[in-house]
């Protein structure tokens, strides 16, 4: 129960960060901590108690592995995450080229 | 940007090639060991990724480097639906059906038509990877003039 | 038939990649070869519409079928409410490449945008066709990150804030929705839809169901931008070019947002009086705030945005209207009534919602401006777009005969016939109030005298565009049709009844 606590700070650390910082860079980083800490608790259901890792070596006799199924859901989601990063710094650096700034109190173009 | 000091650039000439072939080791055991196309095609990646930060960004024409991984990546992936959709011609007549012979388990051989998309996948995330970085040192070079 | 279900996203995802290499090389390329993609899929969607009758089809990928009774793959599901989504995302798709053909004349880099169209394309039709659960995580992100990249497309100032805004509030609805299927995977141990419903109906744990739900509309609400979640949707909507506005606003809050929330209240939880309860006050205070705001903006894009929330509200509040009808048990017509009159809303919105968004276009494309205040006098420099304009307006704010006035009546009538009256109060005088803002934008656009001295020198707009906004205002017209009885029956209530009775999604699939 404790490593689900863990993860669920973990989260928190991250919304506290996505919530309250004002540079672009570090709101950026903060929304990959968060996406971090849900891959954690994703992998974590998955475990069985006294599992192996899900390699299966032809000639060994039967096993307990762990499932696999949400470790092939975070390699997707891991993948989905450094898209959504990358474009989002591609966007902040541009953002920096405009604006000659990266605090989100000065680019405050769209309001109402 | 310039490049770096010439012991950087001698180590990295040395080892940018032993990471390549680790790269394409990690692919193409992707049904045997953790890893495959993903993990693999990063490395690549990071193997070109070394040798540009060593070397410097002057040394390369960089528009037509882009063009060239932009390509790569999208015969990557023209590639995996092609393999998916010719599935549909033989055996069980579905799509990403697995119709090439699978052999025994455990050997480099075996399991179908995995490691051919393992292949494929891996070259196209390494593509993939390098235009985002290539694109970042286009900018880069653009608002410095 | 069988296997033109994976035709629908290998297609468009080929031709996306396809525009990538040879845009460059070949001039000209992409204008002609993404349209052609989209009336390739447009056929595919009408042999597969008439085809389908009532039942639903699955398609097992890769062959890997039910093992012992679980089902093991990965199934693609086309059912009737699947099938009428297809047409709405791959017609209004054309439409609006079509429109592009000649806006984005003035763009540069024009092969990526038509490669990042087809993406979208190609992702909505995943989420549409998916019956698992991860696979439509994954296909809803394919669509959402390519329009994250087409509404920063002309890269201005307001362009790259609406893009940042859109994306931080996206990923953090993406992040929610990984959680709440996480942890639907921990109890069920399955990520099939139809498998979960078996489970669910065994027996479930109340606290958890309630959670995982709350964790569903919260996600799917920052998609589809119901009222707590809605702050990316003015901005978005509003700075990115036209045809992508209409794309957005028409087709992908209602493929990623809605319809995913009704395909999981409907056909995957057992149904939950609070939730029941939620969804129709999110709809109900997303309907009056929307139109509230909406009232007060002068920028016309801006007010097309908060348009589309109070028209979304409208959809969710039947849906709600529905479930707690289907609860009470005793009142089956008017659930029916609820159910489809939301469907035909959807519909409804999606045609005069990208109608007004492409007349929007057409303006600005002339004018080079977006503020009411700036425009005047259009009325007879450009006949064609008023005139569309002029039926798009009085679709959305219900007057007859146009389709508007038949979807609305329809859901008050439900609710009039479930007794909740304040609902049915509420959706008038919401009613009134979009007549009151779009009589607003016809007068200052239109109908007034213009401030703006070079008035004569402003023509119509060229053909592609006009074709496009011509054949939505028939659409808008010619979907009035729907309200007959007769025609209903034979295209909403397939709809309707694979929703209400869940058992005819699930047992087809598991095959029990």
């Amino acid at each position: 129960m404790t490593v689900y606590l863990l993860c669920f700070a973990l989260f928190l650390v991250g919304l506290y960060g996505l919530i309250t910082r004002r540079n672009l860079i570090k709101i950026i980083i903060s929304k990959s901590i968060t996406e971090f800490s849900i891959f954690l608790i994703l992998v974590l259901i998955g475990y069985i108690d006294k599992g192996l890792a899900p390699i299966v070596d032809p000639g060994t006799s039967q096993q307990i592995y762990v499932d696999p199924l949400p470790q092939a859901m975070v390699l997707t989601a891991i993948v989905i995450g450094l898209a959504t990063t990358a474009m989002l710094m591609a966007i902040a650096i541009r953002l920096y080229r405009k604006y000659k700034t990266f605090d989100i109190r000065e680019i405050k173009n769209l309001r109402g | 940007m310039e490049g770096m000091s010439t012991i950087v650039k001698k180590v990295t000439q040395l080892m940018a090639g032993l990471i390549f072939m680790f790269g394409i080791y990690i692919i193409l055991h992707g049904h045997l060991t953790p890893g495959g196309g993903f993990a693999g095609g990063v490395l690549i990646a990071g193997a070109f990724i070394l040798l540009i930060l060593a070397f410097g960004s002057s040394s390369l024409k960089l528009k037509k480097e882009v063009t060239g991984s932009s390509n790569t990546e999208s015969i990557g992936i023209l590639m995996v639906v092609i393999l998916a959709l010719m599935a549909m011609l033989f055996g069980a007549k579905v799509f990403f059906f697995n119709f090439l012979p699978k052999g025994e388990a455990g050997e480099l051989l075996s399991a179908g038509v995995i490691p051919l998309y393992n292949i494929f996948i891996g070259i196209e995330v390494a593509g993939a990877i390098l235009t985002i970085f290539l694109a970042l040192v286009i900018f880069k070079e653009e608002s410095s003039k | 038939m069988d296997a033109l279900i994976p035709l629908f996203i290998v297609i468009p995802l080929i031709s996306a990649f396809l525009i990538m290499i040879l845009g460059k090389l070949v001039k000209g390329f992409h204008r002609y070869f993404a349209p052609f993609t989209l009336l390739v899929l447009i056929a595919m969607t009408i042999i597969v519409f008439a085809n389908l009758g009532g039942s639903s089809i699955q398609y097992a990928v890769g062959g890997w079928g039910l093992e012992k009774g679980i089902p093991v793959g990965i199934f693609m599901v086309l059912d009737a409410f699947s099938v009428l989504m297809l047409c709405i995302i791959n017609l209004l798709g054309f439409i609006a490449l079509f429109y592009s053909i000649s806006y984005m004349a003035k763009y540069t880099a024009e092969s990526n945008y038509y490669s990042l169209f087809c993406l979208i394309i190609a992702g909505m039709n995943g989420v549409v066709l998916s019956g698992d659960l991860f696979n439509l995580c994954v296909f809803l992100e394919v669509s959402v990150i390519a329009s994250y990249a087409l509404v920063a497309f002309g890269v201005g100032k307001t362009e790259l804030e609406a893009s940042y805004k859109y994306q931080i509030l996206g990923s953090l609805g993406f992040m929610l929705i990984l959680l709440a299927v996480g942890l639907i995977y921990w109890k069920t141990k399955t990520l099939n839809i139809a498998d979960v419903r078996q489970v669910f109906e065994a027996g479930y744990n109340q606290p958890y169901y309630i959670f995982v739900q709350i964790l569903l509309i919260a996600g799917f609400g920052l998609k589809a931008a119901v009222i707590p979640f809605h702050a990316w949707l003015p901005d978005a909507h509003s700075s990115a070019p036209s045809p992508i506005s209409a794309m957005l606003s028409g087709v992908l809050i209602k493929a990623v947002g809605i319809y995913v929330i009704i395909r999981l209240f409907f056909n995957m939880f057992v149904f939950s009086h609070e939730i029941a309860l939620v969804l129709t006050a999110l709809g109900a205070i997303s309907m009056v705030v929307g139109s509230l705001l909406a009232i007060v903006q002068w920028d016309l894009k801006r007010m097309l945005a908060y348009s589309s929330i109070s028209q979304i509200g409208y959809v969710l509040m039947a849906m709600g209207m529905g479930i707690l009808l289907l609860l009470k048990g005793n009142n089956e017509a008017a659930a029916i009534l609820a159910i489809g009159g939301g469907i035909y809303h959807m519909i409804n919105h999606a045609v005069f919602k990208g109608l007004l968004f492409l007349n929007a276009g057409a303006i600005e494309h002339r004018l080079d401006t977006r503020k009411l205040k700036e425009m005047g006098g259009l009325s007879s420099a450009m006949p064609i777009t008023s005139t569309t304009s002029f039926m798009g307006s009085m679709s959305i704010s219900g007057i007859p005969p146009f389709n508007g006035f038949f979807s609305k009546l329809i859901i008050i009538i439900a609710a009039i016939n479930g007794r909740f009256y304040l609902l049915a109060t509420l959706a008038v005088v919401v009613s009134i109030i979009t007549l009151a803002y779009f009589l607003k934008f016809q007068r200052f656009a239109f109908f007034n005298k213009s401030a703006n001295k070079a008035l004569s020198k402003i023509r119509e707009v060229p053909f592609p565009m006009s074709f496009s906004m011509i054949i939505l205002a028939t659409l808008c017209l010619a979907l009035s049709l729907l309200a007959i009885p007769s025609v209903s029956e034979l295209i909403l209530r397939p709809a309707i009844d694979v929703l209400m009775q869940s058992d005819l999604y699930s047992t087809t699939i598991i095959g029990i």
